[in-house]
This record gives C-alpha cells, sequence and structure tokens, in this order.
C-alpha cells in the first residue's frame, strides 16, 4: 500500500490544456473519488496515476518515489476498467494470473492466490470460462479478482460500475466498500455519479474543467460546497438557486422576500448573489406562509415525492416524505429556512463568514 | 410466424445460379483434364467426354518439370506469404497504435505504390535486380512480391488492430508487461483471424503472378507453376488436356491453405470491417 503525492501536475495536448496545476494528497489506504462531469479531466488524471498519458508539467509520486518517467509496468499499480478489458482468448483463471505469470512467480503460489481471491468475489465456479461466456456482473468482478490477486501498491478504478445495471451496481458499489473495508488499499476511483462517490469515498475531489473544485469529505462536499459547481453537481435532485441581493445579515430575493441569514456574511451591502437550497429542505405551507409557487409536475419516487413548481417563472424543485404532497392543489407555498441556505457571490464561490 | 415459401425458393435460386456460374470454368478446367486428346476437337462441346483418362495427370507429374515449378510456386507464395504478415503485423500495428513524425506521409506514400500498373514497373525493376544477381532466382521473385503486397496487407493489418480494443493493452501493461509484451501476448492471438486473412490475400496473390514470374525467369529451373502452364503452348499447337491437368493441380494446394484457414477467414473478413 502506499500514499500518492500529486504536485502541480498539468496536463495538454498540443495548445489544448486539459488540467491546470491539480495538488492532491492521497494518504495510505484512503479512498479518493474522482468526481465531475464528462469531459472534466476526471479519467486523464486516473490515467496519469497508472502511466499511460504522460505527465505535461508538474511531478506525481507514488510512496515518495518519482513516477512522472516510469513505465506503466513499473508502477506496481493495479487498475479496473469501464470495459473490464479482460482478455478475450484468456479463462477467468489466466486472467487473474496473467499479471503474476509476467512476475515470474512460483505456480503454486500463483495458483493460491487465484484461488483466494476468486473464493472472495465468489467466482470459484468459473474459473475455466472465457470472459464472452460470462454475464456483465461477472465480469466486473473478474476484473476486480485481476485487481487484488496482485496485491499492488493502488487501486485506480475507471467508472467500474457504468456498464452495469442498476440493481447490479448498487450491490457491486457495496461490495466495493466492503472490499476496501477488508483490504484497507489506496484506492482512486472515478466516476460521474455522485451517489457514487458519495458513498464510497473517504474523500470527494469535485473537478470541472480539469480544475479542481473542492476536496473533502462526502457531507462536507453536501454541506458547504465550495461553489457553485460543487452546489449543483452533488446531490439528488440538484440544488435550487435563486437570484439575490445581500444586505446587512440577510438576503433579497427577487420577490421581495427577506431572509434573515443566521450569521452574517463577508460582503458589501448590495452585493449581489446566488442563494441555494437543496429541495429537501424547503418547507411547504399552507395559505400565508413563503411564497406561493405553481405546481407543474408531481413526481413520486416511492421513498419520497418530488414537486416541480414554478417559483416567478424559474423552475425549482421540492423533496419531501410527506405523502399529502401528492394532493397539493396548482399552487404551493414554500419557505426556506435560514439555517439551509447557500450563498454564493457574484463570482460564484461561497461567501465567508463574517469574522467577528 | 409464418414467412412465405416463395420468396425464399427465389433467393436460393438466385444463389445457385450465381454458385454455378462462378463454378463453371473450374468444372471445364476439370472436364478438358480428364478428356482423351483424341475427344477433344473431335465430339464438339458437351457437359461430358464419352471417355475419360488419367493420362494427363500421369504425363505432367511424371515427364514434365511441372514438379519442380511446383515446388518453386510452394517455395516463393510461402515464403512471401509468412514475411508479408510478419511485417504487415508490425507495420500495421504501428500506423494502429502510435502516432508518430510522417506517419501522414508514410501513409500516403504507401498508398501511392498501389497507384502504378505493374506493367510500368517491370523494366526498372529488371534493371534494378541484374547487378544483384536476383533475376532468375527465387529469392528475387520473392523479395518482388514482398514488396508489392506489403503495403496492401499494412492497410489490411490495421483495420484488424483498429478493432482491438487499446483498454487490453494498456490493462496487460499495468498486469506488468511491455509494450511488446503486451503485443505478443494480448493483442496478436486476437488478430489470428486478421492473420489468416492477410495470409490468404498474399499467398493467393504470390501463387498466381504471371507478369514479373515471366520476366524475371527465364528457363525451367526457376519458374513458377504459371509460367510452367505456358509450356504447354508450343509453337504449332496448345496442349489444352497437359496444361489443364496441371492446373487443376495446381489449384490443390491453394485449395488446401483455404481449408486450413477458412475458420479464421470468414470470421476474419468481417470482424475487421465492422466490429468497434
Amino acid at each position: 500500500m502506499a500514499s500518492i503525492d500529486i504536485q502541480n501536475v498539468k496536463k495538454a495536448y498540443g495548445h489544448v490544456q486539459v488540467l491546470h496545476d491539480i495538488d492532491l494528497q492521497i494518504r495510505d489506504g484512503e479512498f479518493v473519488v474522482l468526481v465531475g462531469p464528462s469531459g472534466c479531466g476526471k479519467s486523464t488524471l486516473l490515467r496519469m496515476i497508472a502511466g499511460l498519458e504522460g505527465v505535461t508539467g508538474g511531478e506525481m509520486r507514488i510512496d515518495g518515489k518519482r513516477v512522472n518517467e516510469l513505465h506503466p509496468k513499473d508502477r506496481d499499480i493495479a487498475m479496473v476498467f469501464q470495459s473490464y478489458a479482460l482478455y478475450p482468448h484468456m479463462n477467468v483463471a489466466g486472467n487473474m494470473s496473467y499479471s503474476l505469470k509476467l512476475r515470474k512467480i512460483a505456480k503454486e503460489k500463483i495458483a493460491a492466490a487465484v484461488a483466494s481471491a476468486a473464493s472472495k468475489l465468489g467466482l470459484d465456479p468459473l474459473l475455466d470460462r472465457r470472459p464472452k461466456a460470462l454475464s456483465g456482473g461477472q465480469r466486473q468482478r473478474v476484473a476486480m479478482g485481476r485487481a487484488i490477486v496482485r496485491q499492488p501498491k493502488a487501486f485506480l478504478f475507471d467508472e467500474p460500475l457504468s456498464n452495469l445495471d442498476a440493481r447490479l451496481r448498487e450491490q457491486m458499489r457495496a461490495e466495493i466498500k466492503k472490499m476496501h473495508g477488508d483490504l484497507k488499499a489506496t484506492s482512486i476511483y472515478v466516476t460521474h455519479d455522485q451517489i457514487e462517490a458519495m458513498t464510497l469515498a473517504d474523500r470527494i475531489v469535485a473537478m470541472h474543467g480539469g480544475v479542481v473544485q473542492q476536496v473533502g469529505a462526502p457531507l462536507e462536499l453536501y454541506d458547504r460546497p465550495a461553489n457553485l459547481f460543487v452546489a449543483g453537481f452533488i446531490g439528488s435532485p440538484g440544488m435550487n438557486f435563486l437570484e439575490a441581493t445581500y444586505s446587512g445579515g440577510s438576503v433579497t430575493l427577487k420577490d421581495g422576500t427577506v431572509v434573515a441569514l443566521p450569521v452574517p456574511l463577508a460582503l458589501a451591502d448590495g452585493a449581489k448573489v446566488t442563494v441555494g437550497i437543496r429541495p429537501e429542505h424547503v418547507v411547504m405551507g399552507g395559505e400565508g406562509t413563503g411564497m406561493a409557487a405553481s405546481v407543474d409536475l408531481v413526481e413520486p419516487t416511492g421513498f419520497g415525492i418530488i414537486l416541480h413548481l414554478s417559483l416567478h417563472g424559474l423552475a425549482f424543485k421540492v423533496f419531501t416524505l410527506d405523502r399529502a404532497a401528492l394532493s397539493a392543489g396548482p399552487n404551493v407555498h414554500v419557505s426556506f429556512p435560514a439555517q439551509h441556505l447557500h450563498v454564493f457571490d457574484e463570482k460564484g464561490d461561497r461567501c465567508a463568514v463574517a469574522s467577528a | 410466424m409464418k414467412t412465405s415459401l416463395l420468396p425464399t425458393i427465389a433467393h436460393r435460386l438466385a444463389i445457385l445460379a450465381y454458385v454455378i456460374f462462378a463454378l463453371f470454368p473450374l468444372y471445364w478446367l476439370f472436364k478438358v483434364s480428364l478428356t482423351p486428346n483424341d475427344l477433344l476437337y473431335s465430339e464438339g462441346v458437351r457437359m461430358w467426354p464419352s471417355r475419360t483418362t488419367w493420362e494427363h495427370y500421369s504425363f505432367v507429374l511424371q515427364h514434365s518439370a511441372f514438379p519442380t515449378f511446383f515446388k518453386n510456386s510452394l517455395i516463393v507464395s510461402g515464403s512471401t506469404a509468412i514475411i508479408v504478415t510478419i511485417c504487415a503485423s508490425l507495420s500495421g500495428y504501428a500506423l494502429s497504435r502510435f502516432n508518430f513524425r510522417a506517419k501522414y506521409w508514410i501513409v500516403g506514400l504507401m498508398l501511392l505504390t498501389q497507384m502504378f500498373p505493374l506493367v510500368m514497373l517491370v523494366a526498372p525493376i529488371f534493371k534494378i535486380l541484374t547487378p544483384l544477381g536476383l533475376t532468375n532466382s527465387l529469392t528475387g521473385l520473392i523479395v518482388v512480391y514482398t514488396a508489392f503486397n506489403v503495403p496492401f496487407a499494412t492497410f489490411l493489418m490495421q483495420s484488424f488492430f483498429d478493432g482491438i480494443p487499446k483498454d487490453l493493452e494498456e490493462a496487460a501493461m499495468i498486469d506488468g508487461a511491455t509494450k511488446f509484451t503486451a503485443f505478443r501476448e494480448i493483442i496478436l492471438p486476437l488478430t489470428l483471424p486478421g492473420i489468416a486473412a492477410t495470409l490468404g490475400f498474399v499467398f493467393t496473390a504470390a501463387w498466381s503472378e504471371l507478369l514479373f514470374a515471366l520476366m524475371l525467369i527465364n528457363g525451367n529451373n526457376a519458374a513458377t507453376f504459371p509460367v510452367g502452364l505456358l509450356t504447354f503452348v508450343s509453337k504449332f499447337s496448345v496442349d489444352f488436356g497437359q496444361m489443364m491437368a496441371a492446373g487443376v493441380l495446381a489449384l490443390i494446394p491453394a485449395a488446401l491453405f483455404f481449408l486450413l484457414i477458412q475458420r479464421y477467414l470468414v470470421q476474419g473478413l468481417t470482424a475487421g470491417a465492422v466490429k468497434g
């Protein structure tokens, strides 16, 4: 197991810079998830750690050793690909043992390592099958098995669950988390699925446009998003945003509603801000409370209900566990508890609390 | 669901008609090879002679230089096929996977070589090979055939390599393989259909090549069998029976070769083109 140190790493293809000064310290045994929309550079960063892409600038260290120029085979890292990349002409045992064979490890030792990994993943009855004869979930397991037989310094996962159906994805997600609990292996996991990110990560790295937007524990990103991008990306259904002006410790929404904030912010009076509130934090009340909004659409999810509202012509979502919302009339009233408001300045960054 | 009979029958009939059309020359070759000389011109056009004989075959095998031609052809075609396939595998892989300077120009140059009619090149090639002592030698033929077949075979192999996901090599490299080990142990086995298709293509091309064999070779010792077939044409007559018998015999190795690789070939010719 190892720590991974990424310092000022840049990546450019010709004149197109895809990663800007990435700084990231991954501790030994930590599970870090890189999350972001497609094209944000998360997969590129992972492939650079694996050695499949060159590093344009900066330095990358595994266990303190500079690896910028090291060939993937010498980095002692395992990777699970989105396509699984199983070798079609080898059976399951062959796929899992290939890396050990290349290291010229004794046959008995290889057999033992494969057997133990296979039993861990429930692959024992499939060892003689070719990948073609396996289901998606089984292939996924073999790809994981191929990674764990090696006991590498670190595991890299490149969207490993995105080819599975929803139920299997949930199951494998839990298995990966359990496996990490058992092996305590340094893991870097790339996904665009923020639920995977939230459930698996010790720390999440949210990326956008080749720049790290925020690094932190899952709930930290959820509760205190550093900017509008993270606020909008983490959470489903996504956060609602409203324009407002700040003055004297409270924000004034467009319709004149004033919400007093629990703490004053380091902002000048009259500053334009964006106010965010998560759908589950919106409070619905009766006539005369809060703001009036019209109901566009009601989506029962079984677990709860998502109401799509129109608030002064703005699309707005509310999530509630109260089934009474199903029979809500064409108009409802919503109000925003001040402690759940997120305030972002004109640049989109979270507003700092004014120092007392 | 009930499929209607008529279109099916029409479909099969059309296929049958095509197969008969395609195979008829082969049938005629075989028929003439079995027809005794005295019946060849006397019976007129018949689907099957009234009397058949194997004497042309025994003559060709025992009294002509045909076995030498045959051996020469086998050496030339076999060597050419193997050398071209090895070169094309390596260069096709490079074109498929690597980006390097002048790649565009190299591909363009290779395409350019395919544009000239071979007849134009006979004289210069003869001029080049003479001082090297490569005229009238099998080695010379192998060199020329290899040179002419490598570009096309390279494009063919490239399309097969393009069909193999890059992830596989990357997985192998992460598993601890060098680029070349990944190529040899992961990519090549998956390209077997492509290799078979290339082998078959080059082998038949070399097997039936006449122009260069005719120009670069004189005398029977280094003649390949297409040249040898012409020895049955004398000044005053054409010995059709023996020529056809030799032709049938020459078909055998080509047919055997394709029988051997057809399992990969059918899979290969479609896989390279369609699978992503």
